[in-house]
C-alpha cells in the first residue's frame, strides 16, 4: 500500500513533465516511468565526443545511438543497417538506415564524419581521443595527437547513406567498438549552439538520435529522459520516461530503492554486497574488462631476479582475498580478464590458463623454494620495501592482506603507504616507488587493449617493463586479425606471466540492483546500460 | 564611526584577496591536476587540455588572469563539469544550500537559546538535566551519523518522508536536524552557562531588589549580556551553515554547493575551489562584521569609537 502510494506520488510529480512535452501522449494511458540512480554526483559532460566516463556513457547510450548497438556481447545494427568489409578488411563501408535526429532532421553519414573528426581534433580536447589509436583508422592517431591533418583521416561520407572507413590494418573489433559512447554522432548545429558540450545537457539545445531525448537537467540533482518519437525503432521502446538521480552516497540510494523510490541502482553499498549476493535475486554481478594488480618498479635492483617476482606472485591467496573483499571479484592468474572471445570462439581467459599460479595458497611452497634459490631463504636478507596504493578503504584492505600474506607465507616484509589519487598517479608515472597498486579497464573487445600497456614507451607502462620480444608480439597483434592476432596475444601474455613485472590480483566486477518490475534492460560487455528495449510491469 | 566601518570594509576586501591568493597557490602547488583520471590521459591530450584551459601559461599569468576574473565576478569555467561556469554552479547551488542553512540557523536560535535560558533558570532541576544531556548528545553525535540514522528510521522504516532530495516540505526536516545538531546543542550550552554567570552579577540582584518582575529581569537585563557570547558564536556559524555541509548535502542528496568544498579539492577543480572558498570567506567576513554591529545594539557599552581611537 505504501509503495503504491509512493508510486502514485512519483507519477503525480512526473505527470506535468510528461504531459508538458508530448501532446499526443496524453491519451496513451499511464506513462511507463523508470527511476534510476546513476550512482555518481552527475556526469562531467553528456557530449559524446567529450565524455570519458561511464556515468555519462550510461546516459549517453540511451540518448544516442552509434552505427551499432552492443547488448550483452551481441552486435545489433543501429544507425547502420548493414556493413561490408573489402580490401582484405582494410575498408569498411557502412550503409545507414533512414534515421532522424530528435529535432526531425535527417541524420546523414556526414554527421558521423563531422562528429568523429571533431572528437579527435586536439582543439576539442576530448579526454578520450586516445581511443582513435586503437581504431586503426588511417591518420586518426596522427590527427588526434596533432601531428596530422583531419583531411587525411580515413573517414569519408560518400553520400548521405554511405560511410566509408579506411583502416591501417584489418581490425576484428572495429564494428563492435562503434557502439561505444565516444563514437555516438552529434549534430553540428546543436554542438555549435552551446560551446564545450554544454548543449548536450541543456534540454533546449540537446539534439540526439537514440531511444530517448533529454527533457530536463539539474546540476547535482538529476535529469529526465523521455521517449524519442523520432527514433527509428521508437515502436519498440516501451519506457516513456526515465528519471535519473545523481546520488553518490550508495547507502542513501539503497534506502530509497528499498522504499520503492528507485527501480534501478548503478551503485550498491559495499557493506550490503555479501548479503545481497546470498539473498537477493535482484542483485547482479558482471565481469568488467579489467584487472587489479601490483606493479614492480623494474628499474630497481631489488626486482631484477624473476624468482623473487614470481615468489611474491605465488605468495598470496587470491581466493581468500576476493572472498574477504566480498564483491564477487575473480581471482587473477593472468592479466586478461574473462569476457574476450578469441578466433576459435573460446574465452581468452580460459584458454590462457593460470601459468602455474594457483589462485589459492597452494603456491606458497614453490614460492619459498624460489626465494631460497634466489638467496633469500624464508625471506631473510631481502630488503624491506614500500607497497603504495591510492587512498581508499578498498585498496587498503587488499594491501593489508597482501602485506600479511607475504609476511606469514614468505617472511618478506613491506610497509604500506597511501597517497591521495592525484598525487599517487604522479608518483607512479615518475617511477618514484618500489611496488605500487595498478588497475586497468579496457574499452574495446580485444585483449590488446590490456596487453598493450606494457609495451615499451606506453604512457601506462608503470613498471617500466622493457622486452623487445613482447613489444614485437603486441605490434604484430595490432597489425593482424584472426588466428595470427590471437596467437600473438597469447604469446605476449605468456611472456608477461613468465617475467611478471606485475602481480595480478583479481579481475574487476561490476554490480547493480534492478527491481523485478523492470524487464529486458541490457548491458553491454563493456558495462554500458541500455534501456532501449526495457519495459516496466508494475 | 563611519571611519571605522570604512576601514573594516577595506580590511575585509584585503582578507578576501589574501584568501583567494593563498588558495590559488596552495592548490596549484599540490601534485596532480584537474585532468588526472583513473585512466591517465595521454601526454598529447593532456597538452591539448592544458592549452584549452590555459593551464600551460606560467602560474603568475594564470594568477593575474584569475584575479582579473575575480574582480569582475567571473570565476571562470569549472574543470570537472565541462562547459559549466563556476558562477553557474554557485547560482544554481547556493540558493538551495542557503535555504537549508537558514532553516537550520532558525532552528538553532528558536530552540537553542530558549533551551539554554530555561536550563539556566531551572539549574539542577530535571529540565536542566534533560537539556544538558540532550545538548551533550547533540555535540558528540557526528552529523553523518544523525543523517544516516534519520534516513534509516524516519525515511526507511517509518516511511514518513522521502529518502533523498528536497521534494516535499518534510524533506527539509532531516537536513535541518543533521545540519543544526551540533550548533544547536552548543548554543544551548553556551546560553546556559553565560546566563548562569550573568544571573550572579550584582546588577541583576539590584534589578530584583528594585522589585522588577522576573520576566523583565531576565528578558531585559540578563538576556542582553548573556547573549553576547552566543551572538559571537552564531556569526561564523551562520556563514558556515549557509554555505553548506559536505556530509549532510551528500547523504541527503541535496544539490547545493556544500559538496564542492571537498569534491573540488579531490578533483583539483581549481576554479571551483577558489570560487566556493571566496564565497565562504566573504560570507564569513560579512558575518563577523555584522556581529560587531549587533554588539553595539545589544550592549551599548561597546563603542566603535573607542576601538577606532
Amino acid at each position: 500500500m505504501k509503495k503504491a502510494l509512493i508510486l502514485a506520488l512519483v507519477v503525480l510529480i512526473l505527470a506535468p513533465a510528461v504531459f508538458a512535452n508530448g501532446g499526443d501522449e496524453k491519451e496513451a494511458g499511464p506513462a511507463s516511468v523508470l527511476n534510476w540512480n546513476l550512482g555518481s554526483a552527475g556526469p562531467k559532460t553528456l557530449d559524446p565526443g567529450l565524455n570519458g566516463a561511464s556515468d555519462g556513457g550510461d546516459v549517453g547510450n540511451n540518448l544516442y545511438e552509434g552505427l551499432v548497438r552492443e547488448q550483452a556481447g551481441i552486435v545489433h545494427p543501429g544507425m547502420a543497417e548493414s556493413w561490408e568489409l573489402s580490401d582484405g578488411g582494410k575498408t569498411i563501408t557502412f550503409k545507414l538506415r533512414d534515421a532522424k535526429w530528435s529535432d526531425g532532421s535527417k541524420l546523414t553519414a556526414g554527421d558521423f564524419e563531422y562528429s568523429w573528426k571533431r572528437a579527435m581534433d586536439p582543439a576539442t580536447a576530448s579526454e578520450y581521443s586516445w581511443i582513435w589509436e586503437y581504431t586503426n583508422v588511417v591518420g586518426a592517431q596522427e590527427a588526434a595527437e596533432g601531428e596530422g591533418s583531419l583531411e587525411d583521416v580515413g573517414i569519408r561520407a560518400i553520400d548521405d547513406k554511405t560511410l566509408e572507413l579506411k583502416l591501417k590494418n584489418p581490425t576484428d573489433y572495429f564494428v563492435s567498438l562503434m557502439s561505444f559512447y565516444h563514437f555516438h554522432p552529434v549534430k553540428k548545429s546543436a554542438v555549435e549552439a552551446g560551446p564545450d558540450g554544454i548543449w548536450a545537457s541543456d534540454p533546449e539545445l540537446s539534439v540526439s538520435n537514440g531511444p530517448f531525448i533529454l527533457t530536463s537537467y539539474t546540476i547535482g540533482e538529476g535529469l529526465v529522459m523521455e521517449k524519442n518519437s523520432n527514433y527509428w525503432n521508437a515502436d519498440n521502446v516501451k519506457v516513456d520516461v526515465i528519471n535519473v538521480a545523481f546520488i553518490d552516497v550508495a547507502s542513501t540510494a539503497y534506502q530509497a530503492y528499498k522504499n520503492g523510490e528507485f527501480d534501478f541502482l548503478s551503485d550498491v553499498p559495499p557493506a550490503e554486497i555479501p548479503r545481497l549476493v546470498a539473498e537477493n535475486p535482484e542483485y547482479y554481478i558482471f565481469p568488467l574488462l579489467g584487472t587489479y594488480y601490483y606493479n614492480f618498479n623494474m628499474d630497481l635492483e631489488m626486482w631484477q631476479d624473476v624468482r623473487v617476482r614470481r615468489a611474491l606472485t605465488l605468495g598470496i591467496d587470491r581466493e581468500k582475498m576476493t572472498e574477504i573483499q566480498g564483491k564477487g571479484s575473480i581471482p587473477a592468474a593472468g592479466f586478461v580478464p574473462p569476457g574476450f572471445v578469441d578466433n576459435k570462439g573460446k574465452d581468452f581467459f580460459e584458454t590462457a590458463g593460470t601459468y602455474g599460479i594457483p589462485t589459492d595458497a597452494s603456491g606458497v611452497a614453490e614460492a619459498k623454494k624460489l626465494l631460497a634459490e634466489a638467496g633469500y631463504p624464508n625471506g631473510e636478507g631481502f630488503p624491506k620495501f614500500t607497497l603504495m596504493y591510492n587512498t581508499s578503504e578498498g585498496h587498503q584492505q587488499i594491501a593489508e592482506m597482501v602485506q600479511e600474506m607475504w609476511k606469514t607465507n614468505l617472511g618478506i616484509e613491506c610497509d604500506l603507504e597511501n597517497q591521495e589519487w592525484a598525487v599517487f598517479q604522479d608518483t607512479r608515472t615518475q617511477g618514484d616507488y618500489e611496488a605500487a597498486r595498478g588497475g586497468w579497464l579496457t574499452d574495446f573487445m580485444d585483449p590488446m587493449g590490456l596487453l598493450a600497456i606494457f609495451q615499451t614507451g606506453n604512457s601506462y607502462n608503470d613498471p617500466n617493463y622493457n622486452n623487445a620480444e613482447y613489444d614485437a608480439l603486441v605490434s604484430k597483434a595490432n597489425q593482424t586479425v584472426g588466428a595470427e592476432h590471437y596467437e600473438a596475444l597469447y604469446a605476449a601474455q605468456d611472456i608477461l606471466m613468465t617475467e611478471l613485472p606485475i602481480v595480478p590480483v583479481y579481475h574487476y566486477t561490476d554490480d547493480l540492483l534492478s527491481s523485478p518490475q523492470v524487464k529486458n534492460w541490457s548491458r553491454s560487455v563493456l558495462g554500458t546500460l541500455d534501456f532501449s528495449t526495457a519495459s516496466i510491469e508494475r | 564611526m563611519r571611519n571605522y566601518f570604512l576601514r573594516r570594509f577595506i580590511y575585509s576586501l584585503f582578507t578576501i584577496f589574501l584568501i583567494a591568493t593563498v588558495t590559488f597557490f596552495m592548490m596549484h602547488s599540490i601534485p596532480g591536476g584537474p585532468f588526472t583520471r583513473e585512466r591517465p590521459v595521454p601526454p598529447e591530450i593532456m597538452r591539448a587540455l592544458n592549452a584549452k584551459y590555459h593551464l600551460d601559461d606560467p602560474l603568475i599569468v594564470q594568477y593575474f588572469d584569475y584575479l582579473k576574473g575575480l574582480v569582475t565576478f567571473d570565476l571562470g569555467p569549472s574543470f570537472s563539469k565541462i562547459g559549466v561556469s563556476v558562477n553557474k554552479l554557485i547560482i544554481t547551488g547556493f540558493p538551495i544550500t542557503a535555504k537549508v542553512g537558514l532553516l537550520a540557523v532558525i532552528l538553532i536560535i528558536v530552540l537553542g537559546v530558549p533551551f539554554g535560558i530555561i536550563s539556566a533558570l531551572r539549574q539542577n532541576r530535571p529540565i536542566d538535566y534533560i537539556v544538558t544531556f540532550g545538548a551533550t548528545l547533540g555535540v558528540t553525535i557526528p552529523s553523518f551519523v544523525m543523517a544516516t540514522l534519520y534516513i534509516f528510521f524516519i525515511a526507511g522504516k517509518l516511511g514518513l518522508v522521502p529518502t533523498f532530495g528536497l521534494k516535499t516540505p518534510g524533506s527539509y526536516i532531516g537536513p535541518m536536524i543533521a545540519l543544526s545538531g551540533y550548533s544547536l546543542s552548543f548554543v544551548a550550552r553556551l546560553t546556559r552557562s553565560s546566563m548562569l554567570e550573568v544571573l550572579r552579577q550584582d546588577y541583576i540582584r539590584t534589578a530584583r531588589a528594585n522589585g522588577l518582575k522576573e520576566l523583565a529581569v531576565i528578558g531585559k537585563h540578563a538576556m542582553k549580556n548573556a547573549l553576547i557570547p552566543v551572538v559571537t558564536y552564531l556569526g561564523p556559524t551562520i556563514a558556515a551553515l549557509m554555505t553548506g555541509s559536505f556530509v549532510v548535502e551528500r547523504i541527503f542528496a541535496i544539490p547545493g554547493i556544500g559538496r564542492y568544498f571537498v569534491e573540488s579539492v579531490t578533483n583539483r577543480d581549481y576554479t571551483v575551489i577558489i570560487g566556493v572558498t571566496v564565497l565562504y570567506a566573504a560570507f564569513y567576513v560579512f558575518m563577523v562584521y555584522l556581529v560587531d554591529v549587533l554588539y553595539a545594539i545589544i550592549d551599548p557599552r561597546i563603542k566603535f569609537e573607542k576601538e577606532a581611537g
